[in-house]
């Protein structure tokens, strides 16, 4: 990592970084920079990659080609001198089940040689955040996902690591205990705590300082989640309502002024290069067609969409019919 | 090395084997099973062989033949036939292993050529029981024959004190030729195989199958503090294992301890390098605990039953079974608890397997901690 890059405050600097698995790319020649405190969202279908960039940055998989530091640290030359400024929360719960709380706590407190008054402060500081205060003996076996997440990441910060890399940390709890993660991971990166998360929730991914969209291992679009909806989506997108998507879709792919639409829960998401000039022969071409609506009305884009764009962008081959 | 991480390992794994009941039944309870079956079940030693007999002629003479044979403890007489069918069918129903047929000429032929025929019918499904039965019957045999030497010499005039030539046998270190006596030792390295090999295997398999390999990996940790750390508390629990099959074998069974404790524990501590080291090292190559633990017994437990020396004599085995018989640990092991319990050895005597242990433990380790990389995949 140059000077530069450190006054900039950046921890993590990925160059090229790629990853084959025999003959199938799982990550194709990502670069990007996360700097110090920022809460950087990786974003992408399951199986885009995310977790086997994760897993290089974290030194767990050597890449195929390009080159990954971490806190300044060349992660293939220096894997445990990495480790020790890293916390990382796996896909998979990865806790011990069959051990308490306070053992999980203290093992993890064990292993990154946190002693004395500083372990008893920090297994505090964990057992608050996680909110298992009087469940200190409990079996983590019989805690319920929000709390088992929250511990995680406790053990995961145990040893106040400055980069904190979090595998989809919130699939399969419920809404109310991922709201609650959110605040967590807030509170870090204001104690200046770089984060770098996984997800594929798009809702998540909003609460994100800068979005990296993944899709089949590139990086297609880097930068926060408002800078990414004014350039990726040219023109001006509007909701229409109809009781038959399907055939709307359909005949909208042919019509006129049309730069996209797409089907997007039970209504379409549709794409105009200008706004109310084309609106009117918009209906009259459903009209001629017989073909009915309940309302045409403009909405601001979501990530989602932002997505949907870039991906029929980056590869015209698969969106075209 | 940080001594810190290893301590937290050790007792994260001492933890889990202390709430996994399954890893505790073999910890606590397999050794007691194990030393019980073995230290009754297998005897080698063959008394009161069921025998029947057939009398043909009902003599005085062919009576105190068979006296002698129903007075010695290698034999118990259970029938006593009048023909031979019912000789044919106490061996076909395995009622006995061996029938004593006197032919109906017996006393008369000894009186006038001075030899006769004794029939011995041995059933020999069970080779080695059958072969010992033999010798035993040609003991008794062999010494009614030589009273009836001395007798007839006397009559003859030329008394003879004595028969010429007599063995006078010492049997040393095992005075009573109690097959229990070195059975039960060699328990402890059968024991030590099952518990240390088994329970080591799936302590990192664990760890991949449930998911929590792959966060302990991310941490700091270094193959060799986590090798130490996770070996740690199976240790123990084998010196546990081995102290309490000693007692039971010194104390229970009774087999006499001329060693020292010393001698044992050294090179107890040492066995037990290897085998945890081998399962272990299974553990750290076969990623699933079922896989892991089938291994390690095929590579610890049936070596150790067939090859250690501790059932088959290895000087009787054909050369090529012989050589591998090197590469199995339980080998010199075997040797050295026998030795250290029935002769009493030291360090002295026992260099060579003791040297040849310490190879195998140093080389074991050092596979086992090169074995383990810090990577998926």
């Amino acid at each position: 990592m140059s000077e530069t890059q450190q006054d900039r405050g950046v921890t993590i600097a990925a160059d090229r970084l790629v990853k084959r698995f025999g003959a199938f790319t799982a990550v194709d020649d990502v670069s990007f920079e996360a700097r110090r405190g920022e809460i950087m969202g990786f974003l992408g279908p399951n199986g885009a990659g995310k977790s086997t960039l994760i897993r290089i940055l974290c030194g767990l998989l050597r890449p195929s080609g390009g080159r990954a530091e971490v806190a300044g640290l060349d992660v293939a030359r220096n894997p445990e001198r990495v480790r020790e400024k890293i916390g990382y929360m796996s896909q998979k719960f990865s806790l011990y089940a069959d051990l308490s709380v306070m053992e999980n706590l203290r093992f993890f407190g064990g292993v990154y040689r946190v002693t004395g008054a500083r372990l008893a402060e920090r297994i505090k500081f964990a057992i608050e955040m996680a909110g298992l205060g009087g469940r200190e003996d409990a079996l983590v076996a019989t805690l319920s996902g929000g709390w088992k997440q929250r511990l995680a990441l406790g053990c995961a910060v145990l040893h106040q690591p400055a980069i904190l890399f979090l595998d989809e940390p919130t699939s399969g709890v419920e809404p109310t205990s991922r709201r609650r993660f959110w605040d967590l991971i807030y509170a870090l990166s204001a104690d200046g705590v770089t984060v770098l998360i996984t997800t594929h929730y798009m809702d998540e991914a909003e609460y994100c300082n800068r979005i990296a969209l993944i899709n089949q291992g590139r990086l297609i679009a880097l930068g926060s989640p408002g800078e990414l909806k004014r350039s990726a989506i040219k023109g001006n997108l509007f909701l229409v309502d109809c009781d038959d998507p399907g055939a709307l879709l359909a005949a909208l792919q042919t019509a006129p002024d049309v730069s996209d639409v797409a089907p997007f829960g039970p209504s379409l998401h549709l794409l105009l290069d200008r706004a109310e000039a084309d609106i009117p022969r918009i209906e009259q071409f459903l009209a001629a067609r017989g073909l009915g609506w309940t309302a045409i009305e403009p909405i601001s884009p979501t990530l989602e969409d932002v997505f949907v764009q870039l991906v029929k962008r980056t590869s015209p081959v698969e969106a075209e019919p | 090395m940080r001594a810190r991480r290893v301590r937290a390992i050790a007792w994260k794994e001492f933890l889990q084997v202390w709430r996994d009941p399954r890893s505790l039944m073999i910890a606590l309870l397999m050794p007691f099973i194990q030393i019980m079956l073995l230290g009754y079940g297998v005897s080698v030693d063959i008394k009161h062989i069921p025998t029947c007999t057939f009398d043909r002629e009902d003599s005085q003479r062919s009576e105190a033949l068979l006296k002698r044979f129903q007075a010695s403890e290698y034999f118990r007489i259970v029938e006593v036939e009048s023909n031979y069918a019912g000789v044919t069918e106490a061996l076909d129903y395995g009622r006995c292993k061996l029938a004593i047929v006197l032919p109906a000429t017996f006393s008369q032929r000894l009186t006038d050529v001075g030899r006769s025929e004794v029939q011995a019918i041995l059933d020999a499904t069970d080779d080695n029981t059958a072969n010992v039965a033999l010798g035993y019957a040609q003991s008794v045999v062999a010494g009614f024959s030589a009273d009836v030497e001395l007798r007839q010499s006397a009559r003859r005039g030329s008394p003879l004190q004595n028969t010429p030539l007599a063995l006078e046998p010492r049997v040393w270190f095992n005075e009573d030729l109690n097959s229990r006596n070195f059975i039960v030792p060699g328990i402890v390295a059968m024991v030590l195989a099952l518990v240390g090999a088994q329970l080591t295997s799936l302590t990192i398999a664990r760890e991949w199958e449930r998911g929590t390999m792959e966060v302990l990996i991310s941490t700091p940790v270094t193959p060799s503090e986590l090798m130490i750390g996770k070996v740690l508390p199976y240790f123990a629990i084998g010196l546990l294992d081995a102290a309490f099959c000693i007692s039971l074998a010194v104390f229970w069974f009774e087999v006499p301890f001329r060693g020292t404790l010393a001698t044992l524990l050294f090179t107890t501590s040492l066995y037990l390098v290897v085998v945890l080291g081998i399962g272990y090292l299974i553990s750290v190559l076969i990623r699933s605990q079922i896989g892991a633990s089938a291994i390690a017994l095929l590579a610890t437990l049936l070596p150790t039953m067939l090859l250690s020396g501790y059932t088959f004599p290895i000087d009787q085995m054909p050369w090529p079974v012989q050589a591998i018989t090197y590469l199995v640990p339980s080998r010199y092991y075997v040797t050295i608890v026998k030795a250290v319990f029935l002769k009493g050895a030291g360090l002295a005597q026992l260099a060579v397997p003791i040297s040849l242990l310490a190879v195998y433990a140093a080389v074991i380790a050092f596979l086992a901690a090169r074995a383990f990389h810090k990577r998926l995949s």
